[in-house]
C-alpha cells in the first residue's frame, strides 16, 4: 500500500469542527482527508457536552464566538433536516432569582440583540411558572430565547463525517499526527503508518490544537482544559423541563443547566473544573454533588432516582478568550480552528462555512458533479407508524428483532450503523449512532447481543470487540477455553 | 388479527406459570410471547442449584426448574411466540408484537398477564464517580456472558452489592478461575439470602465488606482499580478509610427494578415503593383485565414464590376472560411502620380465595420484634419474630371474610 498519500486538504481532528469543515467542503471537487487520533468520530469535547444550540446572547459582541454562534444557530434547522440529525428547537430560559439576576437578564438581552439574536423576551414569574411548572417558585423572571435548541452532538459530528465521506472524503482513525513540515507545494503531515501531503492543513485538533500549531509555527496561544460533569436522566423524568433552563452566568461559565436532550432525556450539568490532563474525563464525587446541588436550585424536585448515567467532558479553553480561526501569512495554507469552547457546537456549521471560504483563498473551488447534499436517511424504528413498521419488517426481517429494549432499537438499525460510511465498530460507537445501550439499563441487556452482531458483521472474534477505545476489551477469553493461560 | 383469551407477556418463570394456570383454569386460547429465542427467561443463565425447594421439594438448577414448566407448556396446547417483542399494550387489550418472521402484528386478548420480570440497577444509576472503562457490568450481564456465551469477563474481580446474583457470581467467577477480591455492601447487612452468603462467599473465603462502597473507579481503557471506602450511618463515605483494590472487573449487584416500559406507556398506575404496577388481590393492575405478577409486580427473592404468585394471576386472568371476576373498588393495604411495601396493594374481599396471602418486606433489619396486622385499627394477628431482614420476603395469611365491610388494613413492625 502506498504510504505516501496526497490530498488537497487535510483536516486534523474528527470532532464537530473538523467534521463540519469536511462536510462544508463536500460539494467541491477537491480531495479531503480527516486524520483522527482516536478510534471514532466525536471522541473528545464533541461527545460529552450539553448538546445545546445556543441562541447567541452569551458571547460578547464582535467576537468570533458571537458571530458564529448566531450564524450557526440560524443554520441548524435546515442542516439537521438535510443530514437527518436529531434536533429540537425547544427554546431556552435564563432564570433570575434576585434583582441583580434580573439586571443580568436585561444585559444578556441587550447583548443578544447586538449579536443579532431574534425574538428575545423577558418573562414574568407567572409566565415562567405557566410554561415550566416544575421550576423553583422563587424564580422572579426569565430571559426567553425561542431560537435556542438541543441537538445530539455526536450524531451531528458523525453525520457531518458521513456526508463528507459519501462525497469522497477519507477518514483515517487511530492516526495521531506526529509532525508537520512544509514542502514545496504545501505541507507534509507525518503519522505512524503514513505520510500525508496537502496544500492545506486545517488544525481542528481540539484539546491538542496548540500542540499541532506548534509543530509548524511559533506558539501563538495555548489551550487549557476545563472539565464539566453531567448527569443524564431517564426519559421518565422527561417532563421535568420543556426548555433549556440556564441559571445566570458567572465568571466561570454559563452555570448548571437542566435541559431536555434531543432524545427526550434530561441532562443536568456542567460544573467547571480546571484540569491538567485533557484525557482526565472522570467524574468526581465533589463535582457531581456540586452539579446536583446547583441544579436543585432551578428544579427543587429533580428526581435523583431517575439518573441513568453520569459523565464528564473536557472543554478546550483558548488562552485568547475567543475562538482562534485564522490562517497565517507566514504559513499560507495552514488554518487554525482552535479553542472551540462553548458555544462551539452551536457555531460548528458556521465555522464550516467560514473555513470553506478561507480554503477558497487558496483554491478555485469547483462544484462537484454528483454531489449528494444529504446522507441516506436513518431509520429510527421506534418513531415509525404501525404501517411503516409493518412494511419495513417485510422488506428486511432484521427490523423485526428488537435488540435494545430500552430505546426500541432493532437489529437492522445496528447492522446499518456498522456498514455506513464512518461506521461503528465498538459498543459505544453503536450507542452513539443508534442509542442502543444508552437507555436505562445501560447496555446490560443489549451489550452481549451487540457484541455478537459486531463480531458477525465485521467478521472479527468476539474477544476483540471493544467497549470504546481500542484497548477496552470486554471479553477476555473463552471460559476455560484454549485461550486461558 | 388473532384473538386470545389470555396473553402472557414474557416467557420466564412468571409467564410460564401464569399461562399454565390460565389454561388449567379454563382459558381456551393462551399465548406466551417471549423476546428471547427460547422460553425460561433468566432461569436459563442461572445454572446453579437451589431452585424448586418449595414447588417441587427438590433442589434444581435454573434451567431444570424452567424445563419442568416448558415441558408442560408444550403438552398443554399453549401457543408460544419466541424471538418476539411486545412493543405496546393498549387499554382495549390489544397487544402489538414484532418478530422477524411474522413482522409487526396486532393481537387481541380478553386478559393480559404482564410477566416481563425485572432488570438490574446499573453503575450509572448509582452515579459512582470515576472513569468509564470496560470491565464494569451488572452481575446478570456477566452471568449471561459466562454461563450462556461461554466467555470470561475478568480475572480479578470486585463485586459491589451483595444481592443474590452478586453472591452467586462471586462463586461462579471463582470456579471459572478468577480471583474475587471482595464483595462490597453499602448496608450493614446483605440483601441476599443467608444460604448464598454461606455457600458462595464463606465456602470460598471471599470477604464480605459490610457498610462499604465503591467510591472511585480507575482505568482509561479497561478497569485498573476501584477505591472502596467505609460508610457512616447516613451511607456517606468516611474520609480516610479509602482502600484501593487492583482489579480488571467490577460486577454490580445493586438491586433489581421491575421492567415497566409497557405498563408505564399504557398509563397503568405504579407503586412508588415496589416500582412495579399496583395490583389487587387478583394481581390485576389499574386496567381491568391486565394482570401483573412475578418480578414485574415486585422483586422476589425465590423463583418458587414467583411461581405461586403467577399461578394465582393466571387463574384470575382465566376467570376474567370468562367474565367471572367481580370488579369494583377494594380496600388498600397500608405499609405501616417498618414495612417497605405490601403486595397486593388493594383487596376486594369478594374475589379472594379461602386464604388471602399478603407479601411484604421490612425496610431494615429488625431483631426481636412482632409483626402486627390490623383491620380498621383492630389487631387481628400478631407474630413474634427473632429476626427480620429486607432480603427475605415475609408473608401473612388472612381470612377474607374479615375484610368484608372493612375500610382499612395495615401491617406494622412493633417492639415486643
Amino acid at each position: 500500500m502506498d504510504k505516501h498519500k496526497k490530498y488537497d486538504v487535510i483536516i486534523v481532528g474528527a470532532g464537530v469542527s473538523g467534521t463540519a469543515i469536511a462536510s462544508a467542503l463536500a460539494s467541491y471537487d477537491i480531495s479531503v482527508c480527516v486524520l483522527e487520533k482516536t478510534n471514532d468520530i466525536s471522541n473528545g469535547a464533541s461527545k460529552a457536552n450539553s448538546g445545546i444550540v445556543h441562541a447567541g446572547y452569551d458571547a460578547k459582541p464582535d467576537t468570533l464566538m458571537a458571530r458564529f454562534n448566531v450564524r450557526g444557530n440560524e443554520m441548524y434547522p435546515e442542516l439537521c433536516e438535510r443530514l437527518d440529525v436529531p434536533f429540537t428547537p425547544c427554546g431556552s430560559y435564563v432564570v433570575a432569582f434576585s434583582e441583580e439576576d434580573i439586571r443580568t437578564l436585561y444585559e444578556l438581552k441587550e447583548r443578544g440583540e447586538k449579536n443579532g439574536v431574534p425574538d428575545l423576551n423577558i418573562l414574568s414569574a407567572d409566565e415562567v411558572q405557566a410554561h415550566e411548572p416544575k421550576l423553583n417558585k422563587e424564580i422572579k423572571a426569565a430571559l426567553y430565547a425561542p431560537t435556542a435548541g438541543v441537538v445530539s452532538p455526536y450524531e451531528l459530528s458523525i453525520a457531518f463525517m458521513e456526508h463528507a465521506m459519501d462525497n469522497g472524503a477519507e477518514l483515517f482513525l487511530e492516526t495521531p499526527v506526529l509532525g508537520i513540515n512544509r514542502s514545496d507545494t504545501g505541507f507534509i503531515v507525518k503519522t505512524k503508518e503514513n505520510t500525508f501531503e496537502a496544500k492545506i492543513v486545517i488544525n481542528a485538533a481540539g484539546a491538542y490544537a496548540d500542540k499541532i500549531h506548534n509543530m509548524l509555527m511559533e506558539p501563538a496561544y495555548s489551550i487549557e482544559h476545563r472539565r464539566g460533569e453531567y448527569f443524564l436522566l431517564d426519559k421518565y423524568a422527561g417532563d421535568c423541563v420543556n426548555h433549556v433552563i440556564f441559571q445566570c452566568p458567572t465568571d466561570l461559565g454559563k452555570g448548571v443547566l437542566i435541559a431536555p436532550t434531543a432524545h427526550e432525556n434530561i441532562i443536568v450539568g456542567p460544573n467547571a473544573e480546571n484540569a491538567i490532563d485533557p484525557e482526565a474525563i472522570e467524574t468526581t464525587r465533589k463535582g457531581l454533588d456540586e452539579v446536583w446541588c446547583s441544579a436543585l436550585k432551578s428544579v427543587p424536585t429533580l428526581p435523583k432516582e431517575q439518573v441513568i448515567t453520569t459523565f464528564s467532558g473536557m472543554r478546550a479553553e483558548p488562552s485568547t478568550g475567543d475562538f482562534i480561526i485564522q490562517d497565517y501569512p507566514e504559513a499560507p495554507g495552514f488554518i487554525d480552528v482552535a479553542g472551540i469552547k462553548s458555544p462551539g457546537l452551536s457555531a460548528a456549521p458556521a465555522i464550516g462555512e467560514y473555513v470553506r471560504d478561507l480554503v477558497k483563498k487558496h483554491f478555485e473551488l469547483k462544484p462537484k458533479n454528483n454531489y449528494k447534499s444529504g446522507r441516506r436517511k436513518i431509520v429510527r424504528f421506534h418513531t415509525l407508524s404501525h404501517e411503516e413498521k409493518t412494511l419495513l419488517v417485510k422488506e428486511n426481517p432484521l427490523y423485526g428483532r428488537i435488540i435494545c429494549r430500552c430505546e426500541g432499537v432493532t437489529e437492522a438499525e445496528i447492522v446499518d450503523c456498522i456498514h455506513r460510511n464512518a461506521g461503528a465498530h465498538t459498543l459505544d460507537a453503536v450507542k452513539r449512532r443508534t442509542r442502543s445501550g444508552g437507555g436505562r439499563c445501560q447496555g446490560g441487556f443489549c451489550g452481549p447481543r451487540i457484541i455478537d452482531i459486531l463480531s458477525r458483521e465485521l467478521n472479527i472474534p468476539k474477544e476483540s470487540i471493544c467497549k470504546d477505545s481500542s484497548a477496552s476489551r470486554i471479553i477476555l477469553a473463552e471460559t476455560k477455553g484454549e485461550g486461558e493461560q | 388479527m388473532t384473538h386470545y383469551d389470555v396473553i402472557c407477556v414474557g416467557g420466564g418463570p412468571a409467564g410460564l406459570a401464569a399461562a399454565l394456570s390460565a389454561k388449567e383454569n379454563g382459558a381456551k386460547k393462551v399465548c406466551i410471547i417471549e423476546r428471547d429465542l427460547e422460553l425460561g427467561g433468566i432461569l436459563q443463565q442461572c445454572i446453579h442449584n437451589g431452585f424448586g425447594l418449595h414447588t417441587f421439594k427438590e433442589d434444581l438448577t435454573g434451567p431444570e426448574y424452567a424445563q419442568r414448566f416448558i415441558d408442560k407448556v408444550k403438552e398443554s396446547n399453549i401457543e408460544v411466540k419466541t424471538d418476539t417483542m411486545v412493543l405496546e399494550i393498549g387499554k382495549d387489550k390489544y397487544v402489538y408484537t414484532i418478530n422477524p418472521k411474522d413482522g409487526y402484528q396486532k393481537l387481541s386478548a380478553k386478559a393480559i398477564v404482564l410477566t416481563m420480570g425485572c432488570r438490574e440497577r446499573t453503575r450509572g444509576a448509582l452515579a459512582i464517580p470515576g472513569t468509564r472503562p470496560a470491565g464494569i457490568m451488572t452481575a446478570g450481564t456477566a452471568q449471561r456472558l459466562v454461563n450462556i456465551e461461554g466467555f470470561m469477563v475478568g480475572k480479578k474481580v470486585v463485586i459491589l452489592g451483595s444481592g443474590d446474583i452478586g453472591l452467586i457470581m462471586a462463586r461462579r467467577m471463582t470456579l471459572e478461575g478468577a480471583k474475587v477480591l471482595a464483595v462490597v455492601e453499602l448496608m450493614p447487612y446483605s440483601s441476599g439470602l443467608n444460604r448464598n452468603i454461606v455457600q458462595c462467599l464463606d465456602d470460598y473465603q471471599i470477604p464480605l465488606l459490610l457498610q462499604h462502597t465503591v467510591t472511585n473507579i480507575y482505568g482509561k481503557d479497561r478497569l485498573e482499580a476501584v477505591e472502596v471506602s467505609e460508610v457512616n450511618d447516613k451511607f456517606e463515605p468516611i474520609s480516610g478509610t479509602e482502600k484501593r483494590y487492583e482489579c480488571d472487573t467490577l460486577l454490580l449487584s445493586v438491586g433489581l427494578l421491575p421492567e415497566i416500559e409497557l405498563p408505564f406507556a399504557a398509563d397503568i398506575v405504579m407503586d412508588k415503593r415496589t416500582r412495579g404496577p399496583r395490583v389487587n388481590e387478583s394481581m390485576e393492575t389499574s386496567i381491568p383485565g391486565v394482570f401483573a405478577c412475578g418480578n414485574v409486580a415486585h422483586v422476589h427473592d425465590l423463583v418458587d414464590f414467583v411461581t405461586i404468585e403467577s399461578q394465582k394471576a393466571g387463574r384470575f386472568a382465566a376467570e376474567y376472560s370468562k367474565g367471572n371476576l367481580s370488579t369494583g373498588k377494594g380496600i388498600c393495604s397500608l405499609a405501616g411502620e417498618g414495612i417497605s411495601y405490601i403486595v397486593p396493594q388493594e383487596i376486594r374481599a369478594q374475589n379472594c380465595p379461602k386464604d388471602l396471602e399478603l407479601y411484604f418486606r421490612v425496610n431494615r433489619v429488625y431483631d426481636h420484634v412482632k409483626i402486627v396486622f390490623r383491620i380498621d385499627d383492630k389487631i387481628i394477628k400478631e407474630t413474634k419474630k427473632r429476626h427480620l431482614a429486607p432480603g427475605e420476603m415475609e408473608s401473612i395469611k388472612i381470612k377474607p371474610e374479615l375484610l368484608v365491610d372493612a375500610e382499612s388494613l395495615r401491617i406494622d413492625i412493633e417492639k415486643t
